[in-house]
């Protein structure tokens, strides 16, 4: 099991701010997991229409898309960021 | 304590801060500080219809990246102490959001440790807002922008 956790917009299209859900074996990098996630049902699918603006952390720390995941428990995706 | 070392105060809160003493705070009487360069970033309301900007942030991911970025800063330059403050929650037009502080011996110093601090923390620390309209409705998520990219990148080591 993994954690998926939400921010800003991509919270609000999704409609939870985490989850946790089984990955299957063939989720090996976070396009992966973007891939997969696009099956997931409706909302899911339309977010990610908008994948390459989706930035994603890794166990709290910034990672590519062609990154591996390897035995990440928490996996964050977000937009862009806009503090400061 | 160490007076060799970095002192490097991170804080993430809903409260309001105030600038004069976090900067006393951070120069802690030492004698050998001669710059403080402290940069405060306010809610800014481009036109007359915004109520506030409602910051969400990453608890945890955002204290560590600006940590991170703020221990980078202390490796580029010589720092005596970095000091970053950043709200989150609902902040109204004219209010505080952030504030970022270098100290060190001599103000080059001083001036390039906030500055990159700020143009990382931009881009790279967790954080999101959104606006609220005096309408009682809610706009959009801020984009992000081009130039705060642009700005980042000019700190890549040449």
């Amino acid at each position: 099991m993994v954690k998926l956790v939400y921010f800003a917009w991509v919270r609000e299209r999704i409609g939870k701010s985490s989850e946790e859900i089984e990955l299957p074996a063939s989720v090996e990098t976070v396009s992966d997991l973007l891939d997969h996630m696009a099956t997931r049902g409706e909302a899911y699918a339309e977010l990610m229409q908008h994948r390459n603006a989706i930035r994603v952390a890794i166990d709290q720390e910034h990672a590519n898309h062609d990154e591996r995941i390897g035995d990440a428990s928490e996996i964050a995706l977000f937009p862009p960021m806009t503090g400061g | 304590m160490d007076r060799t070392a970095s002192q490097i105060v991170i804080r993430i809160q809903a409260d309001d801060f105030d600038g004069e003493s976090e900067i006393a705070a951070l120069i802690g009487g030492r004698a050998d500080i001669g710059a403080v360069v402290a940069f405060t970033g306010l809610c800014r309301a481009d036109g007359d219809d915004l109520a506030a900007l409602e910051l969400e942030h990453y608890p945890g991911m955002a204290e560590a990246e600006i940590r991170r970025i703020a221990e980078e800063a202390c490796q580029r330059w010589p720092l005596h102490g970095i000091l970053a403050i950043h709200r989150h929650g609902r902040i109204a037009p004219g209010e505080r959001i952030v504030l970022v502080a270098a100290a060190s011996s001599h103000r080059q110093a001083a001036f390039d440790g906030a500055n990159f601090v700020m143009d990382f923390l931009k881009t790279e620390a967790p954080f999101w807002k959104k606006e609220h309209r005096t309408d009682g409705t809610s706009g959009d998520w801020v984009s992000a922008k081009d130039a705060d990219d642009e700005a980042r990148k000019r700190w890549a080591e040449s």
